[in-house]
């Protein structure tokens, strides 16, 4: 079967391309001007970028954390 | 004088439900989609102040009281009815219709309630169709569901009654104004409120009733019952400061519990709970800036999370599947959906140029505004949480991820159209912001498209977006579901309770003769001595009644003495 030309593993190599560039230009134009810090920590470099990158990182591993004392078969209420 | 502004807006809705049992098929698509228009006519015929007044016992009621506030969510529940009407059109069973009216209506009726007595009315109405709407699935799981919304429910009912018994006992009046947590009724009244938003501990209400509603209920129901409790959150407690940690609260519970699960539906349900949250927070911070931004996010809201789950009903609907697991891929034949779907994963998100980027970053700012530094911080990682478990993860498991073989079509013509109209809603309200922020409660000043702000949220957003697909392996699905609150009523509860008849049982059978022989025993004595014959119940001759009171005047005589 033909694949989806969304699939190739080109056209996803050029997705991760064009990302990882835009991501680099977001910091480009937070460099250049003054984002406006309300506190102290806001205002280092990058701030929004590595705070939401290391916002996730931290509440993806709790969440797996998390999900070893809680998750259970999802036809755990089932047998009632 | 009485006049079309006298006209309860919320009537026509409710009054109109009930004749669609009686009318065919065409007659039934002019009332579900005539209906909600006129409603939205009748809304803005509302003046400022009360128009309807009626007595009730000594009090006199409020049924029509309007103000921008008012206006803003009837417009907005008006135009949700009309959508989600026209998305239910082609399938939806009669019942499902006139649950879906009627709760629309009841929404709409609880927002220009000027008095708590016409607000606990149309509140109770709402509980009962939302409940329909659950139970309009027709099947077991949503039977059960549906019976656990509904006993939640009540329960907050009666606890919101005895609250404003309680007011009217301390103040003598309905009126519905502004409050102070001060008081224990207010305390009711203010927990009532909560749980019809989804507050801790009985969050769990939200993704365990909403998901088994069928694909076209849960559109209607994610609008109505947390949006009213927002309304009346805004209205009665604006500045309680207590919100702040409960919203804080909901908004990492929806996130993590989002993260955990595997039924698309249910992750849209978490996210609602995520997203009332955020507009928790911002009456908590109580400033003019965060109740506008409150009031935006609740109708951006309204229309981008309707949006996403007429995405997921689609999907629902024409596979039959919904759980992650089994879907994947469906980009490749549900490509509107698909488009729609992402539509509104991005304006839940808060990315530029959609709703949620020019709703949810007010209350942002007002946080910052009010210096309140770890407040700003963690509504920052919720926005990008926001992200992760709705941004990207519904629309990533659902309609790419693997290749799970399904390709079904689009949906049918009014869904799809339903689905267009959000969508351009959607990226209507997120390029053009005035015409909402021009009917938001206080004059707005703020600017959403600054330069700082476009780069800011763009580099948080897409940064997390990073972190998503780096940690995929983390995110993987599995069949499973993740413990809540209702842990303890649906599995605890039930079982404390059958071991504890087993106990009682055990105890009668082996006790049983030994317990016979000791009431025998017990009733015995007492007929003995107060049975016809018994001595204590015999007459006396009031002779001897003579002499033992002088006997004991005599002792008491004799005492005293000494």
């Amino acid at each position: 079967m033909k694949q989806h030309w969304l699939v190739r593993p080109g056209t996803i190599r050029l997705l991760w391309v064009v990302y990882l560039f835009t991501l680099a230009l977001t910091i480009l134009a937070g460099l250049i001007t003054d984002l406006h810090a309300w506190f102290r920590l806001d205002g280092s470099v990058a701030f929004n970028a590595w705070f939401g990158f290391l916002a996730c990182i931290g509440m993806i591993l709790f969440t797996k954390l998390l999900g070893h004392l809680l998750q259970r078969k999802d036809t755990y209420y089932d047998r009632d | 004088m009485i006049g079309i502004s006298a006209v309860p807006p919320g009537l026509p809705l409710i009054l109109g439900a009930l004749l669609l049992p009686l009318l065919g098929p065409r007659a039934r698509a002019v009332l579900v989609l005539g209906l909600p228009l006129l409603v939205l006519a009748l809304v803005w015929q509302v003046p400022d102040g009360t128009s309807l007044r009626l007595a009730f016992l000594d009090y006199e009621l409020a049924p029509v009281t309007g103000d921008r506030l008012s206006r803003l969510f009837g417009t907005v529940f008006a135009i949700m009815a009309f959508a989600g009407g026209l998305f239910a059109l082609n399938r939806s069973r009669v019942v499902e219709l006139v649950a879906a009216l009627t709760g629309a209506g009841s929404a709409i009726g609880l927002t220009f309630a000027g008095d708590l007595f016409t607000l606990i009315v149309f509140w109770e109405l709402l509980a009962l169709s939302s409940t329909l709407l659950v139970w309009s699935a027709m099947t077991d799981r949503s039977y059960g569901a549906g019976m656990r919304y509904l006993i939640i429910h009540l329960l907050g009912g009666v606890i919101l009654m005895a609250g404003v018994i309680g007011h009217v006992a301390d103040t003598g009046s309905v009126v519905f104004t502004a409050m102070l947590p001060d008081s224990p009724a207010h305390w009711l009244i203010l927990a009532g409120f909560l749980v019809n938003a989804g507050a801790p501990p009985v969050s769990a209400w939200l993704p365990d009733a909403y998901p088994e509603a069928s694909p076209t209920g849960m559109v209607f129901l994610s609008a109505f019952t947390t949006k009213s409790a927002i309304y009346v959150l805004l209205r009665g407690f604006p500045g309680a400061e207590i919100l702040i940690a409960i919203g804080l609260y909901m908004i990492f519970y929806g996130i993590v519990y989002a993260l955990l699960e595997n039924d698309m539906r249910r992750i849209l349900a978490y996210s609602i709970v995520n997203q009332v949250g955020f507009m928790i927070c911002g009456i908590g911070i109580g400033t003019e800036m965060a109740l506008n931004g409150t009031a935006a996010h609740a109708f951006t809201h309204i229309i981008y999370k309707a949006l996403l789950l007429m995405s997921a009903g689609s999907v629902l609907y024409m596979t039959g599947k919904r759980k992650c697991t089994d879907l994947g891929g469906l980009f490749r034949s549900m490509p509107l959906t698909t488009v729609c779907g992402i539509i509104g994963a991005l304006s839940i998100s808060t990315f530029p140029l959609t709703s949620g980027f020019i709703s949810k970053s007010m209350i942002s700012q007002a946080a910052a505004d009010q210096q309140m530094a770890i407040l700003w911080f963690l509504l920052t990682a919720g926005t990008a949480g926001v992200l992760l478990h709705a941004g990207i993860k519904f629309p990533w498991f659902v309609f790419f991820q693997k290749d799970s073989g399904l390709r079904p079509p689009d949906p049918p013509l009014n869904m799809r159209m339903a689905m267009i109209l959000f969508a351009f809603l959607c990226i209507a309200l997120g390029v053009w912001p005035a015409p909402l922020y021009a009917i938001l409660p206080y004059p707005v000043d703020y600017v959403p498209y600054t330069y700082a702000h476009v780069v800011a949220k763009l580099q948080l957003l897409l940064f997390s977006g990073l972190a998503f697909f780096i940690m995929l392996p983390y995110l993987k699905r599995t069949l499973t579901i993740t413990l809540d609150w209702d842990w303890f009523y649906r599995w605890l509860g039930p079982r404390a309770i059958g071991q504890a008849t087993r106990v009682v049982s055990r105890w009668h059978a082996h006790r049983r003769i030994d317990v016979l022989r000791h009431l025998g025993h017990l009733f015995g004595t007492l007929f003995l001595y107060h049975g016809p014959q018994g001595i204590l119940a015999r007459t006396w001759a009031t002779g001897s009644m003579v002499l033992w009171v002088v006997i004991l005047l005599g002792i008491y005589l004799i005492a005293y003495y000494y």
